[in-house]
């Protein structure tokens, strides 16, 4: 593919009010995930394996530790001359001060968007992990000669998708009946909000839906133009899925722990990139016990771990009991202490002998750069 | 013209021939080390971490992949707008063209790259060296003891002292005397190869190093004599910390296991001091219900399913279920399989040990200790199945099944 061919849009603040105190101080994009990696990390690395070297992050709210974890994009190879990263903070037009809804969003990046060249413009939101070939949705895109393709999932979804976009496909590709929250469609082909259109239409569509006042992308313009635009739907058939509630972040995280999972997410062709933050190698101890788990770089292990998810620079000590837990960045668990069903966020400390335990149902989330 | 206080030249040419299959095809500083690291990472970070930003790499041996690793520098900070990293080839010049023939001549035709940041001083590194310091404590040392030259020396045993290129000093540790692996030392202060010069005295030096034809051109045994004979003042500057010279497979092994001795002071996890390295990005590491890990590290991109004692993976290593490593080093890309045993062995990038081979053995499981040595798998090869390879053997070749080498 020509790499001056497609741009990306992400957005960053999906659904940041259904995750409780995991985005209390960060946008969703920046959420913790899978031992070493942030959740933007998975639409930045699939934009770039597209050969995609233009890339527009929306951000709104929140978007401090975003800005810590891309820098310069350089990780993702984002650091150019020639296109490269742009962060696109809220451009205050509206009277609440920042974008309330995609349309606002990409109404305030319309100069960005007019001064691109790029034909295509691949749009994500920043909370799906998935490892998903862009440069084939492109090209099926262009074989198709939709108006818009939709990336999409068949199957149940997520209970908890609170913006759950489904539709029909039809044996071409073609998607009609675009519905928004249908409670029903239990099970039905649901999207993964990645969708490719061209860069004039989308502008073209903005124009028109904010001098009409509309409000919601879905509602108001794709499906108010069903029949009037050409919609296609290409399907992934890897692992993939929409962070949007506590729950699909933990179902998640505990995903990982099945190879087929972790072959499809993390499949060679197509690295995940993420920030390079030169840890050590993990340290195993004398006493550690570690099974079923996935462990990050710089982790000190020396208590007992099982079914969970430990990311870099994290520190059990001795006697520690660590069970179906996501530890992430830099906590401590100090010696004796108990965890079960625990998502102990950034650089947070467990006491000495404390327990902490949620059961099955319902993970128990410690707050970031707290002590317990 | 930007003037630079100090330049780095590291001299990154050697073959390190006694390191066998391990650099048949890269040299010495290209070789793995710790899990995720090249040994040529720790003098380019002590750089970084020195505030030393210019940094020339002379390489000779096997560049390929030393100079594929450098690139732009980017992963050490070292892809500066002004400095930065350089490789430095040898080249043909108008008239003649050579090789760098020994270390001070290396420096001699690469004055042209140094002149061009007018530098006061000169730091003269090589890559075969696990340690950490801070080379602009010796620099500060340097200039307060009005020296020509300061060498770092490190105090060893005085029973391997006549290992080393010692260093003969007065009270104030003005050096005298240099004796390279001299058979009775009068003293213990053994040269660890790194340099200060004042860049416009070695200049002079080197050039008239260079119009010597007896000269073997080496620092060590050409630069140093002379300057000593000249009256200049040397000077020694002592390190206390971890140093090893990893020339040796022996040597390269220990260490490395020296990680996982919680009484050696090599910290890596040093926020303050991070050794950099250049890393694909690679998923976490992931350790299965029936994986037993003792005391070893691992990173990202292995999947252990086996037993793991005293060990380091390096990225990428898959260990099968069943498969037993015991103090050994397991390199990039390498798989031990069902039932494989590895002990006391270094098993290098991409290479394979399959169901029930048996890799090394552990000392004291050995009869004859003269003949035991830690085992080595050259890159790419395959161990067959049931294959043997003996302690102290060194493989290049895949081993048949069931064959013992």
């Amino acid at each position: 593919m020509i790499t001056n061919e497609v741009m990306g849009i992400l957005f960053t603040n999906v659904h940041d009010e259904y995750l409780g105190e995991l985005t209390a101080k960060r946008a969703v994009a920046s959420i913790p995930f899978g031992a070493r990696y942030r959740l933007i990390d998975f639409a930045l690395s699939n934009l770039v394996n597209a050969g995609i070297s233009k890339v527009g992050v929306i951000t709104k709210s929140n978007y401090q530790s975003l800005m810590d974890h891309i820098g310069s994009g350089k990780y993702w190879d984002l650091d150019r001359k020639k296109g490269g990263l742009f962060i696109l903070p809220p451009y205050n037009t509206t009277e609440s001060g920042f974008s309330e809804s995609k349309i606002d969003a990409l109404g305030g990046i319309m100069t960005f968007l007019r001064r691109s060249s790029e034909k295509y413009v691949v749009m994500c939101d920043a909370n799906i992990v998935g490892n998903i070939d862009i440069d084939a949705v492109i090209e099926y895109h262009k074989e198709k000669k939709a108006d818009v393709t939709f990336v999409y999932k068949s199957g149940a979804g997520s209970d908890n998708d609170r913006d759950k976009i489904s539709f029909k496909v039809l044996k071409s590709g073609a998607i009609k009946d675009i519905r928004v929250d249908d409670s029903d469609s239990k099970t039905s082909n649901y999207s993964l909000h990645i969708l490719v259109l061209e860069r004039e239409k989308l502008i073209e569509l903005i124009k028109e839906a904010q001098s009409k006042n509309l409000k919601h992308l879905t509602k108001d313009v794709f499906m108010a133009k069903e029949g009037e635009l050409k919609y296609f739907g290409f399907k992934a058939n890897t692992y993939a899925t929409v962070i949007n509630s506590r729950e699909a972040y933990v179902k998640a995280n505990f995903d990982l722990l099945d190879p087929k999972v972790r072959a499809e997410l993390f499949c060679p062709e197509r690295p995940i990139y993420t920030k390079n933050r030169d840890n050590m190698p993990a340290k195993y101890g004398i006493e550690a016990k570690v099974t079923n788990s996935l462990v990050g770089d710089g982790a000190v292990i020396h208590g007992t771990v099982k079914n969970s998810i430990v990311f870099r620079d994290v520190t059990i000590e001795e006697g520690a009991n660590i069970e179906n837990c996501i530890l992430m960045q830099g906590c401590t668990v100090k010696a004796n202490a108990s965890l079960k069903h625990v998502a102990a966020d950034k650089n947070s400390v467990v006491s000495k002998g404390s327990e902490i335990g949620g059961n099955k149902n319902y993970t128990v989330i410690i707050p970031k750069e707290t002590t317990v | 013209m930007k003037k630079t206080e100090c330049v780095a030249m590291l001299l990154a040419g050697g073959q390190g021939s006694r390191l066998g299959v391990l650099t048949q095809k890269v040299a010495k500083p290209a070789v793995a080390y710790g899990g995720k690291y090249k040994i040529i990472d720790f003098p380019l970070s002590n750089c970084v971490n020195s505030g030393i930003n210019t940094v020339g790499i002379l390489t000779q041996y096997q560049p390929l992949e030393l100079n594929d690793y450098i690139g732009s520098g980017k992963p050490w900070d070292l892809d500066r707008n002004y400095g930065g990293v350089h490789i430095l080839p040898p080249y043909q010049q108008s008239k003649k063209a050579d090789w760098y023939k020994g270390t001070a001549n290396a420096i001699y035709q690469n004055i042209p790259f140094i002149e061009r940041y007018d530098p006061e001083y000169v730091l003269i590194l090589s890559g075969d060296h696990i340690y950490k310091m801070d080379y602009s404590k010796m620099i500060e040392q340097h200039k307060l003891q009005n020296a020509e030259c300061t060498i770092a020396v490190l105090e060893v045993p005085f029973d391997e002292a006549s290992r080393f290129g010692i260093m003969n000093v007065d009270e104030n540790d003005v050096i005298y005397e240099f004796e390279e692996k001299p058979k009775n030392p009068k003293s213990n202060l053994a040269s660890m190869g790194i340099y200060v010069f004042n860049w416009q005295c070695l200049k002079k030096y080197l050039c008239e190093d260079e119009e010597n034809k007896g000269s073997s051109n080496d620092f060590g045994k050409d630069v140093i004599p002379a300057m000593l004979g000249n009256g200049e003042k040397l000077v020694v500057y002592r390190f206390q910390d971890y140093w090893k010279d990893v020339g040796t497979i022996d040597s390269l092994w220990e260490a490395n296991l020296d990680l996982l001795n919680p009484k050696i002071e090599l910290n890596l996890a040093d926020k303050n001091w991070k050794i950099y390295s250049r890393t694909p990005s690679l998923p976490p590491q992931f350790v299965a219900e029936c994986a037993h890990i003792e005391n070893s590290l691992i990173t990202d991109g292995c999947s252990v399913y086996g037993d793991l004692n005293e060990s380091i993976l390096f990225e990428n290593v898959y260990i099968e279920k069943g498969a037993k490593v015991e103090y050994s080093l397991i390199m990039p890309g390498a798989k031990i399989c069902e039932g494989a045993e590895v002990r006391y062995a270094i098993v290098a990038e991409n290479a394979v040990v399959e169901s029930g081979a048996k890799v090394g053995q552990s000392p004291e499981k050995t009869s004859n200790l003269e003949k035991w040595g830690v085992a080595v798998v050259g890159p790419n090869c395959t161990v067959g199945k049931n294959a043997t390879v003996l302690p102290k053997s060194m493989i290049d070749t895949s081993v048949e099944d069931g064959e013992t080498k």
